[in-house]
């Protein structure tokens, strides 16, 4: 097959504890190099965090994977120094079209909202996304990413783990006080805890193929069902980075696998497709099964998982890295707390509570599209059809149509470090929301909102400036940013997606999330606030 | 609002008659899709989420 991607090799080096035969207490290690524990090392390097991240492997992600990487995950990545990159060389889009046979039914725009610094939705190959993450943790002192390492068997301690890891080398022994599992969706660190991971497998197969084709097709996500070239199926096609478009196909579960993939069988069935003159190669051709699965819950003492490892979505809607993302964005300032010894043990368990109430919201998400996309009885088929017919003609069906939803973030909403708001808010800005970007200006300079702010608790005042400058409890310390003196808000938007005209106060927390808002600043309040967000009350 | 179970349709013979019309030329295959779209359609000009969950449940009494 063509390759327009050469996959890097990744030195193996022994390490010094190996070498030595000494054993060593890391505070952090993370096992997998995926999307997903790359994050993880680049954000504990933001918290100051030193860690060793573990793969089996030496290179990037091989063959079809991830593509859509949405607006919140990018926003995390820019916090970590490493988005700039995946914008460049991405490919954005806006417009979908859902095509039910031979004839359009409907078409949407993702019309993002101005004033954002990041785009709506990106697609990228996951293996320039993990290249990028690969090259930045190199730069950052901290992470010590070793390849060929291969986690074996852990053994947990009360203050600590041990590991159990083979290199080309042998096996040897090291410690973690943490361990943060990044190993994807056959997790080996799950069966080594007993971890639980249940849900649903849906009995269907898809044959995901990437073409490389140089073509007039628009930069659109197009999505067919049942059309005239693979009936009573499904189908999409979706562009990515250097002129390689990937195109999924519905198989139905009776489909052999191994047969659906062969070139003689996939060719003829693209070119049905694309046309018979389409000029196309392929590059990498896969048949999956999909799943929406997740553990019971995220930590297991000394081990805490995240991304495919922790749940696991079908990819309808482009959820599975998107989410893993923002587990690492919840997990890593938590880790710090505790690590540093101003937070406790319970405040890892909030780490569970939120991302296994974002999981959920994922998994339903992806199990509506399935539904729709792969309806499983006659009549919901009947139901499906009759969404679809009607859509061509009224406006009313149209938002019926899931051919996979955006995804978005799930706001923390119940979670137990939310300070209940005590007055009337306009806006989204609810405890427990990320916070909305805006485009400010600081020190004369055009910017955005969201890189003023992260890494640590803020507070957050539009109006009057407060007497103090840091707000403080237990170790931790919230800067106070002023709206007007420390920022201009130049367009005003800021204020007005925070509700700020008639002046607030808002306690922000690490991972640029909502913890608590009031009309007016009150230190006490405050603290009280931190307490509640850290779990110390 | 809740779920109108009174008689509410004027001409009760002529709109079952009229409902039984439409489907008489029709295969099975057609018939379920129209019902589908009949669903999909009068659910939208209620819109309201109590009403539709009140409806749901009368429609699943055995
Ligand atoms: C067809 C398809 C399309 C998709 N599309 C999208 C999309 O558009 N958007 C999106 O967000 N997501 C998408 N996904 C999902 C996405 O690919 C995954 O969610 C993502 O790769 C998860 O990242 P991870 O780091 O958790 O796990 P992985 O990417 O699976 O990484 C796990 C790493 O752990 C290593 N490892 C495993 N076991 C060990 C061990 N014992 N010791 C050491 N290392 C180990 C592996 O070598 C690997 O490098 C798609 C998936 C598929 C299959």
């Amino acid at each position: 097959m063509l390759n327009t991607y050469t996959y890097p090799e990744f030195e193996y080096q022994q390490s010094r504890e190996q070498e030595q035969g000494v054993i060593k207490r890391h505070p952090v290690v993370i096992i997998g190099a995926g999307p997903i524990g790359l994050t993880a090392a680049l954000e504990c390097a933001a918290q100051g965090i030193p860690t060793v991240v573990l793969d089996d492997n030496n290179t990037v992600s091989i063959g079809s994977r991830a593509v859509c990487y949405a607006k919140r995950p990018l926003e995390v990545w820019d916090r970590l120094g490493v988005a700039a990159p995946m914008v460049e060389k991405g490919v954005s889009w806006k417009v979908g079209k859902v095509f039910f046979k031979e004839k359009l039914a409907y078409e949407f725009d993702l019309l993002p909202e101005e004033g954002h610094k990041m785009p709506a939705m990106i697609n990228l190959q996951q293996y320039y996304l993990e290249e990028y993450m690969v090259a930045k943790c190199a730069s950052e002192e901290n992470v010590d990413l070793r390849w060929k390492h291969k986690l074996l068997n852990i053994t947990q301690h009360d203050d600590h783990a041990s590991l159990v890891i083979e290199t080309p080398d042998g096996v040897f022994t090291m410690e973690a006080g943490w361990i943060i599992a990044c190993d994807g969706a056959n997790s080996d660190t799950r069966k080594m805890v007993d971890g639980e991971f249940s849900g649903q497998f849906f009995q269907d197969r898809f044959l995901i193929a990437d073409v490389v084709m140089k073509s007039d097709f628009p930069t659109e996500r197009w999505f067919w069902f049942d059309p005239v070239f693979h009936k009573n199926q499904s189908a999409l096609l979706h562009k990515q980075s250097d002129d390689v478009w990937r195109i999924d196909f519905q198989l139905g579960w009776d489909a052999d696998p191994e047969e659906a993939k062969k070139p003689e069988n996939v060719i003829p069935l693209l070119k049905q497709m694309l046309g018979d003159d389409a000029e196309f190669e392929l590059e990498w051709v896969s048949v999956y099964q999909f799943a929406c699965r997740r553990m019971d819950k995220f930590r297991y003492g000394r081990v805490l998982f995240a991304g495919d490892a922790a749940h696991q979505v079908s990819p309808f809607g482009a959820r599975g890295a998107n989410t893993g993302v923002q587990d690492i964005d919840n997990l890593g300032w938590k880790l710090k707390l505790v690590l540093d010894g101003k937070a406790g043990l319970e405040l890892l368990d909030t780490y569970s509570e939120e991302r296994v109430f974002a999981a959920d919201d994922n998994l339903l998400n992806s199990t509506r599209s399935t539904d729709f996309i792969t309806p499983k009885s006659k009549s919901s088929r009947f139901f499906r059809d009759a969404v679809l017919r009607l859509a061509e003609k009224h406006e009313f069906a149209r938002p019926l149509v899931n051919s996979g939803r955006l995804s978005m973030p799930t706001p923390y909403v119940q979670s137990s470090l939310n300070t209940d708001d005590g007055t009337e808010f306009a806006g989204c800005m609810k405890p427990g929301s990320n916070c909305a970007d805006s485009p400010i200006v600081k020190d004369g300079k055009d910017g955005w909102f969201l890189n003023q702010i992260g890494g640590e608790f803020e507070v957050l005042v539009f109006g009057d400036a407060p007497a103090t400058n840091t707000v403080s409890f237990n170790g931790i310390n919230a800067k106070v940013t002023v709206v007007g003196r420390d920022l201009e808000d130049k367009e005003g938007l800021l204020t007005e997606r925070f509700d700020g005209q008639q002046g607030a106060v808002y306690l922000l927390r690490p991972d640029q999330h909502v913890a608590a808002r009031w009309r007016e600043f009150d230190a006490d309040a405050i603290q009280a606030a931190i307490a509640k967000a850290t779990c110390q009350h | 609002m809740s779920l109108n179970l009174k008689a509410n349709i004027k001409n009760p013979d002529d709109f079952y008659q009229k409902l039984i019309d439409a489907q008489r030329d029709l295969s099975e295959d057609e018939i379920q899709l129209m019902n589908a779209k009949l669903i999909l359609v009068l659910a939208n000009h209620i819109g309201e989420a109590g009403v539709l969950d009140q409806a749901l449940e009368v429609a699943s009494e055995q």
